[in-house]
């Protein structure tokens, strides 16, 4: 028990809109160990980023309401809900950290990029200025940036998009924390820059063991860098399992639609690519049942009235969907869908 | 294949933009290609290799600063004032951003109209009615619902608005369409709805496209022939399959490499080529091939002097010195 | 349905669900594209989060209130703004004079009153003339760039650094001391914020997708303007038409007060303010009133425009 590093139980997170409450996260249970990398896959609109978000204690405070009956934020031991404003600032940075999607937006731009670094390494540690830049100087020489002394004294604009965020990256790591929270770290990259920066992201991980958590509504971006993932729909979790489970054994049809609608290269030109219908349903009034029915082609009446309860199929995977049930129509459902055995690893 | 009849012949096109007082930025510089009638030409690239500003001088939306785009036999740049209004009926485009494609203020029926308003398609007494007929048939085509006519952008999310986008393309009627990254603002899950429309539409409609993107499968699964842009110009340009199976210049090489591969244990045995730093500034590039400042297998000669773009075999054009 | 809901029952009382109830339905019959919000456009938008902050309503109430005392007040009041009548000089506030009368007996209730609709008249004809030299100009620069660009920013720099007072002094003695003459004195400087502003939006709004879009589709230059480049700053605009017409009503009164305003028999807010700080030291409340007619609409102004311009921020749009 004492890898854990961070234990999220039943987050519930709503927001006040004109036209009522959108429960963006909706009981949202999981766990992070030391040294591990876990992705949060799903769409614009799940409640992946603000599930990160309220992990981070960055959610805006009017608007937001978080649910605190019988939940909390477990970071070794201390509850993150429970935490004022001064002391969730304190762990920001320090304990985790995060880096977001935009590297235009998320620097200063009026801030040498050795500044910024030293800065945050500054607030949260008790040394001389002198140390943290030495410190910053380090950072920038551990995401690899080259000429790392020159670059200190640089202004962002003069840094590319990859650049800057490998320093986003360093600046997040200056104060060496113990989880590292990364919202769609490479949507707004080249594809020759994305993969560069995933593998710094791996690469860091395992230098530094810390926890990471990955936040992509891309699942061809985590095949390669994450060791478990869950995927979100409609603030909740539809299914979790290890890499090879849920891209070899998908248990949910989300899962299922989100691996198949992505082309290979090896595929066919021009073939329809298996793909959703419609759009994820609104929070502000979310179905009755499985609130994934309005798009599954395998929904069956009773998708539409309860709800369906989390089933686990080994140690580590988990799903909620009615065609597990055994009492299912699973005629016409793809059989990796439904196998019950092992028959992943190809 | 069947004889393949030329919609758009691309000759030595240039696009110069002046920035500040001597500097110019060479964003498309020297490029010349066919687009059949019909088929789907993907143009794939890093951002700033000047693949967009190439669709949109196809297109006519900017001067071309040299060079020719022969469509049906004419030269679309020379066209006067009221021959480019006509042009516009014939050739189309789906922009990037689904957000700041669509006017704010206006209800999706007149985006979608706007077209069938600015060329009065319809005359006559009925032209109201026959308007309205039309748009509801556009958002049937799209997948959206008569409802929706009355609603505002804002009020959809980013698949459904991008398909109001290709809805306002289709209004009237063109015959080519370039698409500009239309998916790479898109959820993964959401882009395989808009490809399968935009291909369903080619079948029906024998539209041909200019697929402009940056992911190498999208433009593999969705184009006939694919070009490879770098730095204002083609490197390699070849059918789609060829160009997966036999890659020949470095640039599509690493590209490939660097694409995810859904499948973690194919992940975890591939060997990326590596690419180092990012694509140079377009403005003052270096003399000689303009890869070569990233390409690992670089020689003296790539540095002095530009290769060639030339016909290594049937249909696939290649312009390196290492390729023989 | 309702046999839906008759199986939600088995569901629920006794966790025992019916064979049936695993029969495919696929998505028949739900719409996965549905939008279930209630419809709003962009004002009714823009009305709902301006009525939804408490200061903007109370400067609505506010200028409301203004408007209706300044056109309704002297028929109730039933005195006339120039009747002098020496009987009643320099009377404190009584329930025959509300106000109280001024050094010549005239009824300060009425005279702020019809001062008020002088007053707001040239801030409204100000704003006008500086929104229709404004826009345009401003419009026309972002549009056209270049040559056109340069000419009319300079021309605004040139304008924006004269000295303000100077200019009102020459002209009214070219032009006499008439309201035209004020109302000219204070646009003519005015409109160089309002181009730059326009300009700006211009500019940006120019570089957005749905511009080339309609461009792409053949749009000529006056329909984009029309349908899409003014649509889009008339948020702006609108603030600022608010934001600058107590502007404009400070900059009559604070004319009429050293003079070069407004002339008696007419009369404004400034002009009575003025002719009360004389009265000061013995009777206060001649300057009270004018100034504090002022005070109410400036505020009622600046609080309904930084409403407007909360309402119409994109960003705090949720």
């Amino acid at each position: 028990m004492n890898n854990r590093l961070l234990e999220v139980k039943n987050l519930q997170v709503s927001f006040n809109t004109y036209a009522g409450t959108a429960q963006a996260v909706r009981g949202v249970d999981f766990h992070l160990n030391r040294g591990e990398n876990l992705a949060i896959v799903g769409e614009s609109g799940c409640g992946k980023t603000v599930t990160s978000k309220a992990i981070m204690g960055l959610l805006p405070s009017p608007q937001t309401i978080i649910g605190k009956e019988n939940s909390y934020i477990n970071l070794e031991g201390q509850n993150l809900l429970e935490l004022d404003d001064d002391k969730m600032a304190e762990i920001r940075g320090r304990d985790i950290s995060m880096i977001f999607q935009d590297p235009m937006t998320s620097l200063n731009p009026t801030m040498k990029i050795g500044e910024q670094i030293s800065e945050s390494v500054f607030l949260h540690n008790n040394i001389s200025k002198e140390e943290a830049r030495k410190v910053a100087l380090n950072m920038l020489e551990l995401v690899r940036i080259p000429n790392a002394k020159l670059r200190m004294n640089q202004y962002p604009f003069e840094f590319s998009g990859g650049m800057r965020q490998r320093a986003m990256i360093a600046i997040a790591l200056a104060c060496n924390p113990k989880i590292l929270i990364a919202d769609e770290p490479t949507t707004a990259l080249d594809v020759t820059i994305q993969a560069q920066i995933m593998d710094l992201i791996s690469d860091l991980q395992k230098e530094l063991n810390m926890g990471v958590i990955l936040v992509t509504h891309d699942l061809g971006v985590v095949a390669s860098v994450s060791h478990r993932i869950q995927v979100m729909y409609a603030g909740q979790i539809v299914e979790r399992g290890t890499v090879d489970e849920i891209f070899y054994n998908p248990k949910h049809p989300y899962t299922f639609a989100l691996l198949k609608s992505v082309p290979k290269l090896s595929s066919n030109n021009k073939e329809t690519l298996y793909s959703l219908t419609g759009t994820p349903p609104d929070l502000i009034n979310p179905p009755k049942g499985c609130p994934f029915a309005a798009r599954c082609e395998f929904g069956m009446k009773i998708c539409r009235v309860e709800e369906p309860k989390p089933m686990s199929f080994g140690d580590t995977q988990e799903a909620s969907c009615w065609l597990h049930d055994s009492r299912a129509d699973i005629t016409g459902v793809p059989r990796e869908l439904i196998s019950r055995g092992e028959t992943y690893g190809k | 294949m069947e004889s393949k009849e030329v919609l758009i012949e691309v000759k030595n096109l240039k696009k110069y933009f002046k920035v500040g007082r001597k500097q110019v930025l060479k964003a498309v510089d020297n490029v010349s290609f066919n687009i059949y009638k019909g088929e789907t030409l993907g143009l794939v690239g890093e951002s700033g290799c000047g693949k967009t500003t190439c669709g949109k001088t196809i297109m006519g939306l900017y001067d071309a600063t040299d060079g020719e785009v022969i469509y049906e036999g004419e030269n679309i740049h020379s066209f006067n004032t009221q021959e480019k209004r006509e042009f516009t009926k014939k050739a189309q485009i789906i922009f990037q951003d689904p957000y700041s494609s669509l006017n704010p203020r206006m209800t999706v029926g007149d985006i979608i109209g706007e077209g069938i308003d600015i060329h009065h398609i319809y005359k006559g007494a009925n032209r109201k009615k026959e308007r309205q007929e039309k748009i509801f048939e556009l958002l049937d085509t799209v997948g959206l619902n008569k409802e929706h006519t009355s609603r505002f952008p804002h009020e959809f999310s980013g698949g459904q608005r991008q398909r109001i986008g290709i809805a306002r393309a289709l209004a009237i009627n063109p015959n080519f369409i370039v698409c500009d990254e239309p998916i790479s603002a898109l959820d993964v899950s959401i882009q395989a709805q808009v490809v399968n429309l935009l291909i369903e539409l080619q079948r029906e409609r024998g539209l041909t496209y200019l697929f402009i993107a940056h992911d190498l499968s999208m433009i593999k699964h969705i184009s006939d022939r694919v070009g490879v842009m770098y730095l204002g110009g083609l490197v390699e340009f070849t059918t789609s399959d060829e160009l997966y199976r036999n890659p020949l210049h470095p640039y599509t090489q690493a590209l490939l490499s660097a694409i995810p591969v859904p499948d973690p244990e194919e992940e975890r045995v591939k060997k990326r080529i590596p690419i180092d730093g990012e694509i140079p500034s377009p403005i003052n590039p270096p003399p000689g091939c303009k890869f070569a400042s990233r390409c690992s297998l670089a020689i003296d000669k790539c540095k002095e002097k530009m290769p060639e773009f030339k016909e290594i075999s049937h249909e696939h054009f290649v312009a390196c010195h290492l390729v023989k | 349905m309702n046999s839906f809901e008759s199986n939600l029952n088995v569901v629920q009382n006794e966790k025992i669900i019916d064979k049936n109830m695993f029969e495919r339905v696929g998505t028949k019959g739900l719409s996965g594209e549905e939008i279930s919000k209630p419809s709003l456009t962009y004002w009714s938008d823009v009305w709902r989060r301006f009525r939804s902050n408490g200061l903007s309503i109370l400067g609505l109430i506010l200028l409301v209130l203004v408007v209706a005392t300044i056109f309704v007040g002297p028929l109730i009041s039933e005195h006339d703004y120039q009747y002098i009548n020496t009987d009643v000089k320099d009377l404190k506030p009584n329930s025959e004079y509300w106000f109280g009368t001024d050094d010549m007996g005239r009824d300060l209730f009425t005279r702020v009153c019809y001062g008020g609709r002088i007053s707001l008249l040239i801030g409204l004809c100000c704003t006008l003339v500086k929104f229709i030299i404004g826009s345009l100009l401003g419009a026309l620069a972002g549009l056209k760039g270049g040559v056109i660009d340069n000419i009319i920013m300079r021309l605004a720099e040139f304008i924006g650094n004269l000295p303000y007072l100077i200019i009102v002094l020459i002209l009214s003695v070219v032009l006499g001391r008439s309201i035209f003459a004020l109302v000219l004195a204070m646009s003519i400087t005015s409109w160089v914020g309002t181009t730059r502003m326009v300009r700006g939006q211009i500019l940006q709004i120019r570089e957005q997708d749905y511009v080339e879009a309609a461009a792409a589709l053949g749009s000529s230059t006056g329909r984009i303007i029309m349908k899409h480049l003014l649509p889009n700053t008339l948020g702006i605009i609108m603030v600022e038409i608010t934001m600058s017409v107590p502007g404009f009503i400070f900059g009559e009164a604070f004319l009429s007060y050293i003079g070069l305003g407004v002339q008696a028999p007419k009369t404004s807010w400034g002009a009575l303010a003025s002719a009360g700080q004389e009265q000061l030291m013995f009777y206060p409340h001649q300057l009270f009133f004018p100034c504090l007619m002022i005070v109410i609409t400036m505020l009622a102004f600046h609080l309904i425009g930084d409403g407007l311009s909360d309402a119409l921020d994109p960003k705090l749009r949720k």
